[in-house]
C-alpha cells in the first residue's frame, strides 16, 4: 500500500511551462503538468488507450492531447473529451513556496456510465 | 397509457439501425426499449471491418453508435450479454450473465456468423478452432488476426468471394504472402461470370496475391497451431494463418430453442414477424423471408423500416416484398457491380457484351423482352446507377444498346443530375434516393454533411460520398453553405492561412501564446499549437520565438516517438551516400546502446529504433552526424539514383544534386513532411516521379521537375512542372515551389492535395512565370529560411528546457 501522506515532488521549474514530466514516486509512474496558466495537475503515467507517454502529449488549457493517437482528456477531472469512454487517474496536488505536493491516492479513472 | 417494453436481441447493424427507425417513429413515447448484444461495444460499421485489418481504423474509428448513443436515447444496454433463452410463455428473455428482461414486443437481429467448413483437423478436441485458424466476421476476429499475422510468414485465404478477397489483400498489408483458396472454377461466382472471373483473378494475382481455384481443402494440417492445409486433390500448401470467408450461418437458433418456425433461418412474414408469435419479430440475417436469406446491408434496412412502422403502428399495413439485389462493390480498388442473373438462362436472351482484358475492363449485360435481367460490370462502373435502376424497376431498355454501355458524348454533371429520376438510389446501403435528399435540401440542410447525417447517404461503404456531395451543391445551384469553419487554418482562430500570416505580421506576433491571446477566442486547442509553431517559423524565420510546450513531442526532443514510448533516430545521410568510416560508426553506436532494431528506411538512410529518451544527447554526441529531421513536419530528405558516377545510363548527377538539395534545405519547417528524390534518368530508380517534389534528368544537363507525387497511402504521379536547362534553374524553381508550398498549403496539407486544390496552371503561373510578381520574395523567403535553421542536436550539450530528455524524475522525497 501507498501511505496516504502528501510526497514532496521538487520544484515547479522542474516541469518547463505548458508541458509534462512523468515522476516517479516508489513503484509509481505519474504524470505531472505546468499549464501555461501556472496550475499544476497530475494523472495516471499512461494513456488508457495505447499507453501513450501523457507527459510528452500537448497542453491546451487543461485539456491534454495524447502524443500517440490524439486522445484528449480534461486534466481537472481526468475525463476523455475526444472518447468519452477513455478516463484518466488523477492525483491531488498542491503548490507552496515553489514546491509541488502530490497525494499519491488516486480518484479512479472516469469511465463511461455503464 | 404506461409505457410497452421493447427487447431487442442483437446489436448488429440490423438491430440498431431498427432501434433508430422506432425512434425516429416517436418510439420513445410509447417503449421502454432494453437491447442485448452479445459483443461488448454499441453498434459499429461491420462492412468497414477491412480497414482495421489493415490498420486504418481502430475500432472507435468504424464505430456507429457509441455508448453515449443508448444513453442519449434511453435505451438499456446489456453489452456483452448473450441471450441464451426466450420464454415466450412469460414473455421473458434471459442472458447468459443472468439478467432478465420482460417484454411485450421482441425482436431477434442476431445476425450471421462466419461458416467454418468441415476440415479435418479444424478444430481442437475442446471444440475450439485450431490456433492459426480465423473466421472474419467480428471486431474481435479483425484483432486477433492482425497479432498473430505479425508472427505469420504465409497466410491462406478459403473462400474467393467479396470477404476472401479483402481479406486476402489485407494479408499482404499485413506483411504476409498471401494466397487465395477457392472451390468454385472462378472467383466470386455468385456475382460475376467465367470471363469477368478470369479478369478479376489477373487484376488480384498483379497485387502479388496468389489465386489457387477449384480446390476443396479437406485438411488442416499441424497438431497444436496451423502448419498448412491439405486439399482433395492431393496437394498440399504451407502455411501459418488460415482466414476461413467460405459463406456465412445465421445465428438462428435462438429461434429453434424457442419454438419458432426455422428452415435456413428464422421464417418471417411480409410484416417480419415470426409465423408462430406475432409479439416477436426477426429483422437482418438472421431472418428468411419467402424463402430467401439476404446477407447486404441495403435489404436488411429496409426490412428495419417496415419493422418499425409495424411496431410502432404507424402504418399497420407496413410490409416488405423482398429486394432485387443490385450491388456496387469495390474489391481491392477494383470497381464492380452486379445485378442479377449472370449468364443467359434463355435462349432469347440477348447479351450485349464488351471486353477490354488489359485495361481490366468488362462489362456485359443480359436483356429479355427488353428488360434488363442481369449485368456485371467491372473496372468501368460509370452506367452502373442508371442500370441498377432499370434492373431494380424492371424499366424497358433504350433500344440502343451501345449506350447502355458507354457514354457516348458525356452530358455535363448538371444535365445529368436533372435528368436523374427522383427515385434513383444514390447510396446504395442506406437505400437513399435522390428524392431522400432533395427533401433534406428542401427541409433546411445546407450543407452534404448536414445531408448525410440526416439521411445517412454516404454513411455506409462510403463509395457514394462524392456523388451525394455533387448532387447536393447541384440541389442547392451551387450555393452550398459550408462550414466556414474547413477553411480556417486552426479552428478556434477564424482566419484562413494567407489572412493569419498578414494579421501575424501585422501585430508582430512572433510566439504561439501571442497569437492565441491576441487573435484567439481564449479557448487553446492543443492540436492547434503545432500548426501555429509552423506559420511562424515560416513566416518570422530566425526571428521566431520558440516556445517548446507549443511543439509535438519530436520537436522537442528531436527525434521520433514510437509506439512504446521510445525513439528513433535518423541521422543525416544525403543522397543515401556515407563514407565507410561514418558507416562504422553508425554501428558502433547501435552496438553501446544497445538498439533494438536497425533498419534502413524508405528515404535511403539507416534508422535506430527504440531508444531512451534519456540517451538522445549521448547518442547524438557519439554520432558526430547532424539531425536527418525524420521525426517533423518539415523537409525530410532527398533519395537518389546511382546517376552518372557509376551508372551507364545515367544522363545527370542525380546523387551529387541530392546531396546538394540535402545541404541547402535541411531543418526547414512545412506544413506537411516534403520528401524529395533525384534520378539520373527517366528509368527512375529513385522513385523521383511519385515524390513532392522530384528531379528527373533527361540529357543534355536539363531536369524535369515533377511536383505533388506520392507514393504511400495514396499513390499520384507528380505533375510535370517545368524542365529546367540546368541544375541551377532546377534548384531555383524548386525551391520557389517548395517556399510557395510552405505559404499556402493548410497545415498537413501534402503536396498532392496541395496540388489538386490550387491546380497546375496556377503554380506554373505563380512559380515559373512570375504571374503574381511575387518570385524574388519567395526566393528571398526561402533564402532566410535557410540562414536560420540550426542542427536541433546541438541541443545535446545545451538543452532547451528542464528535464527535456529525462524520462522520470524521481520524486525529491519519499514519504
Ligand atoms: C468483413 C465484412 C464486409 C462486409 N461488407 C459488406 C458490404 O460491402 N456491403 C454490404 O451491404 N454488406 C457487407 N457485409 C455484410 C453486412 O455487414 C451484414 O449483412 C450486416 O452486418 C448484417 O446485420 P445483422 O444485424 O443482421 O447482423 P450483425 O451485424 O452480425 O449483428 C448481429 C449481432 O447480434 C449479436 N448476437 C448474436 N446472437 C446473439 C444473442 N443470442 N444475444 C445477444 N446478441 C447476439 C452478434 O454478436 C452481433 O453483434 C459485410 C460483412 C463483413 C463481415
Ligand atoms: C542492371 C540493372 C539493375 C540492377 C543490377 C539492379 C539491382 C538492384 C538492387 C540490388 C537493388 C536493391 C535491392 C535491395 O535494396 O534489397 C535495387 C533496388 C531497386 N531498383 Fe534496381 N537494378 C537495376 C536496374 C534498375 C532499373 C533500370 C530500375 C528502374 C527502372 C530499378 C529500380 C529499382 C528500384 C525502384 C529499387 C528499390 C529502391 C529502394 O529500395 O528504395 N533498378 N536494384
Ligand atoms: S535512374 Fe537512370 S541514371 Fe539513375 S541509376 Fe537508374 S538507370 Fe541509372
Ligand atoms: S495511446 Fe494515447 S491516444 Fe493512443
Amino acid at each position: 500500500m501507498m501511505a496516504s501522506t502528501e510526497v514532496l515532488l521538487g520544484f515547479i521549474d522542474q516541469i518547463p511551462v505548458g508541458e509534462g514530466r512523468t515522476f516517479r514516486v516508489a513503484d509509481l509512474e505519474i504524470a505531472v503538468f505546468h499549464t501555461a496558466e501556472g496550475a499544476v495537475y497530475a494523472t495516471q503515467a499512461f494513456c488508457p488507450h495505447r499507453q501513450g507517454p501523457l507527459a510528452d502529449g500537448l497542453l491546451g488549457g487543461t485539456t491534454l492531447m495524447c502524443p500517440l493517437h490524439d486522445r484528449t482528456f480534461d486534466l481537472r477531472s481526468g475525463c476523455g473529451t475526444s472518447h468519452e469512454q477513455l478516463g484518466l487517474a488523477t492525483y491531488p496536488t498542491r503548490v507552496s513556496d515553489g514546491e509541488i505536493w502530490l497525494h499519491p491516492v488516486p480518484s479512479p479513472a472516469r469511465e463511461a456510465a455503464e | 397509457m404506461s409505457k410497452q417494453k421493447l427487447v431487442v436481441v442483437g446489436n448488429g447493424m440490423a438491430g440498431a439501425r431498427a432501434v433508430e427507425e422506432v425512434l425516429a417513429r416517436g418510439g420513445a413515447e410509447m417503449f421502454d426499449i432494453v437491447m442485448f448484444g452479445e459483443e461488448p461495444y454499441g453498434n459499429y460499421n461491420r462492412i468497414l471491418l477491412s480497414e482495421i485489418l489493415n490498420g486504418i481504423q481502430d475500432a472507435d474509428g468504424i464505430t456507429m453508435n457509441p455508448l453515449s448513443w443508448y444513453a442519449e436515447n434511453g435505451i438499456t444496454l446489456h453489452a456483452g450479454h448473450r441471450v441464451e433463452k426466450i420464454d415466450r410463455a412469460a414473455k421473458i428473455v434471459i442472458s447468459n450473465g443472468g439478467v432478465r428482461a420482460r417484454y411485450d414486443k421482441l425482436m431477434i437481429a442476431t445476425g450471421s456468423r462466419a461458416f467454418i467448413p468441415p476440415m479435418q483437423g479444424v478444430r481442437m478436441e475442446d471444440g475450439s478452432l485450431k490456433p492459426g485458424v480465423f473466421g472474419y466476421r467480428t471486431i474481435a476476429d479483425c484483432q486477433q488476426i492482425v497479432d498473430y499475422a505479425r508472427r505469420s510468414k504465409i497466410a491462406v485465404t478459403i473462400g474467393g468471394g467479396l470477404l476472401g478477397l479483402e481479406a486476402a489483400r489485407s494479408m499482404t498489408v499485413l506483411g504476409c504472402e498471401s494466397h487465395v483458396v477457392h472451390l468454385a472454377g472462378h472467383l466470386m461466382e455468385m456475382q460475376l461470370d467465367v470471363a469477368a472471373g478470369g479478369i478479376l483473378k489477373k487484376t488480384i494475382e498483379g497485387m502479388d496475391i496468389r489465386v489457387h481455384t477449384s480446390k476443396l481443402t479437406t485438411e488442416v494440417l499441424g497438431t497444436d497451431k496451423v502448419e498448412g492445409l491439405r486439399f482433395k486433390d492431393g496437394t498440399e500448401l504451407p502455411c501459418d494463418l488460415v482466414l476461413v470467408a467460405a459463406g456465412i450461418r445465421p445465428n438462428s437458433e435462438i429461434g429453434q430453442l424457442s419454438g419458432l418456425t426455422v428452415e435456413r433461418a428464422i421464417v418471417v412474414n411480409d410484416h417480419m414477424q415470426s409465423l408462430d408469435d406475432r409479439d416477436i419479430y426477426v429483422v437482418g440475417e438472421c431472418a428468411q423471408h419467402r424463402g430467401r436469406l439476404y446477407g447486404l446491408v441495403a435489404p436488411l434496412y429496409e426490412q428495419a423500416k417496415v419493422f418499425a412502422e409495424h411496431v410502432t403502428r404507424t402504418n399497420v399495413n407496413a410490409a416488405y416484398h423482398g429486394s432485387k439485389l443490385a450491388t456496387k462493390l469495390k474489391v481491392m480498388g477494383v470497381e464492380l457491380a452486379s445485378m442479377g442473373i449472370t449468364d443467359p438462362t434463355d435462349d432469347n436472351d440477348e447479351v450485349v457484351q464488351f471486353t477490354e482484358p488489359k485495361r481490366g475492363t468488362y462489362k456485359k449485360l443480359i436483356v429479355r423482352d427488353g428488360r434488363l435481367v442481369g449485368g456485371i460490370l467491372m473496372g468501368d462502373i460509370g452506367k452502373a446507377p442508371f442500370l441498377m435502376q432499370a434492373f431494380a424497376q424492371d424499366a424497358p431498355l433504350p433500344e440502343e444498346r451501345l449506350s447502355l454501355m458507354f457514354d457516348l458524348g458525356t452530358p455535363s454533371a448538371k444535365v445529368t443530375y436533372d435528368e436523374m429520376p427522383a427515385e434513383t438510389q444514390v447510396c446504395n446501403c442506406n437505400g437513399v434516393t435522390k428524392a431522400g435528399i432533395a427533401a433534406s435540401v428542401v427541409a433546411g440542410a445546407s450543407s452534404s454533411k448536414a445531408v448525410m447525417a440526416q439521411t445517412r447517404a454516404g454513411m455506409g461503404c462510403g463509395a457514394c460520398k462524392g456523388e451525394v456531395t455533387e448532387l447536393v451543391s447541384w440541389l442547392l445551384g451551387g450555393e452550398v453553405e459550408e462550414d466556414p469553419s474547413v477553411h480556417y487554418y486552426v479552428p478556434t482562430i477564424p482566419m484562413r492561412k494567407p489572412e493569419l500570416m498578414r494579421e501575424v505580421v501585422a501585430r508582430g506576433l512572433k510566439s504561439v501564446s501571442s497569437v492565441f491571446r491576441e487573435l484567439g477566442n481564449g479557448e487553446v486547442d492543443p492540436s492547434a499549437k503545432p500548426a501555429l509553431a509552423s506559420l511562424l517559423i515560416t513566416v518570422w524565420k530566425g526571428e521566431y520565438e520558440d516556445e517548446r510546450d507549443a511543439r509535438f513531442i519530436n520537436d522537442r526532443v528531436h527525434a521520433n516517438i514510437q509506439k512504446d514510448g521510445t525513439f528513433s533516430v535518423i541521422p543525416e545521410m544525403p543522397g543515401g551516400v556515407c563514407t565507410p568510416d561514418e558507416l562504422v560508426r553508425i554501428g558502433q553506436v547501435a552496438q553501446k546502446y544497445n538498439v533494438p532494431l536497425v533498419k534502413l528506411t524508405g528515404g535511403q538512410r539507416v534508422d535506430l529504433v527504440g531508444l531512451k529518451k534519456d540517451d538522445l544527447p549521448k547518442i547524438w554526441s557519439d554520432l558526430g552526424f547532424k539531425a536527418g529531421y525524420a521525426w517533423g513536419k518539415s523537409y525530410r530528405t532527398c533519395k537518389s539514383c546511382i546517376g552518372t558516377d557509376f551508372c551507364r545510363f545515367g544522363l545527370g548527377d542525380s546523387m551529387g544534386f541530392a546531396q546538394r538539395i540535402e545541404r541547402r534545405y535541411r531543418g526547414i519547417d512545412s506544413p506537411a513532411k516534403l520528401k524529395l528524390a533525384t534520378a539520373g534518368c527517366p528509368r527512375n530508380c529513385s522513385e523521383a516521379y511519385v515524390k513532392d517534389v522530384g528531379f528527373v534528368a533527361v540529357g543534355d544537363g536539363k531536369w524535369e521537375i515533377y511536383v505533388g507525387g506520392a507514393a504511400g497511402a495514396h499513390i499520384r504521379k507528380g505533375d510535370l512542372l517545368f524542365t529546367a536547362k540546368d541544375e541551377t534553374e532546377a534548384m531555383l524553381i524548386g525551391s520557389r515551389f517548395m517556399q510557395f508550398y510552405r505559404e499556402n498549403a493548410k497545415w498537413k496539407e501534402r503536396t498532392y492535395t496541395f496540388m489538386e486544390r490550387i491546380g497546375l496552371e496556377r503554380v506554373r503561373a505563380v512559380v515559373v512565370e512570375d504571374s503574381e510578381g511575387i518570385c524574388a520574395d519567395l526566393d528571398a523567403a526561402m533564402e532566410a529560411s535557410i540562414a536560420a535553421t540550426v542542427d536541433p542536436w546541438l541541443e545535446a550539450v545545451a538543452p532547451k528546457t528542464a528535464n527535456q530528455f529525462t524520462s522520470v524524475i524521481p520524486a525529491k522525497e519519499d514519504v
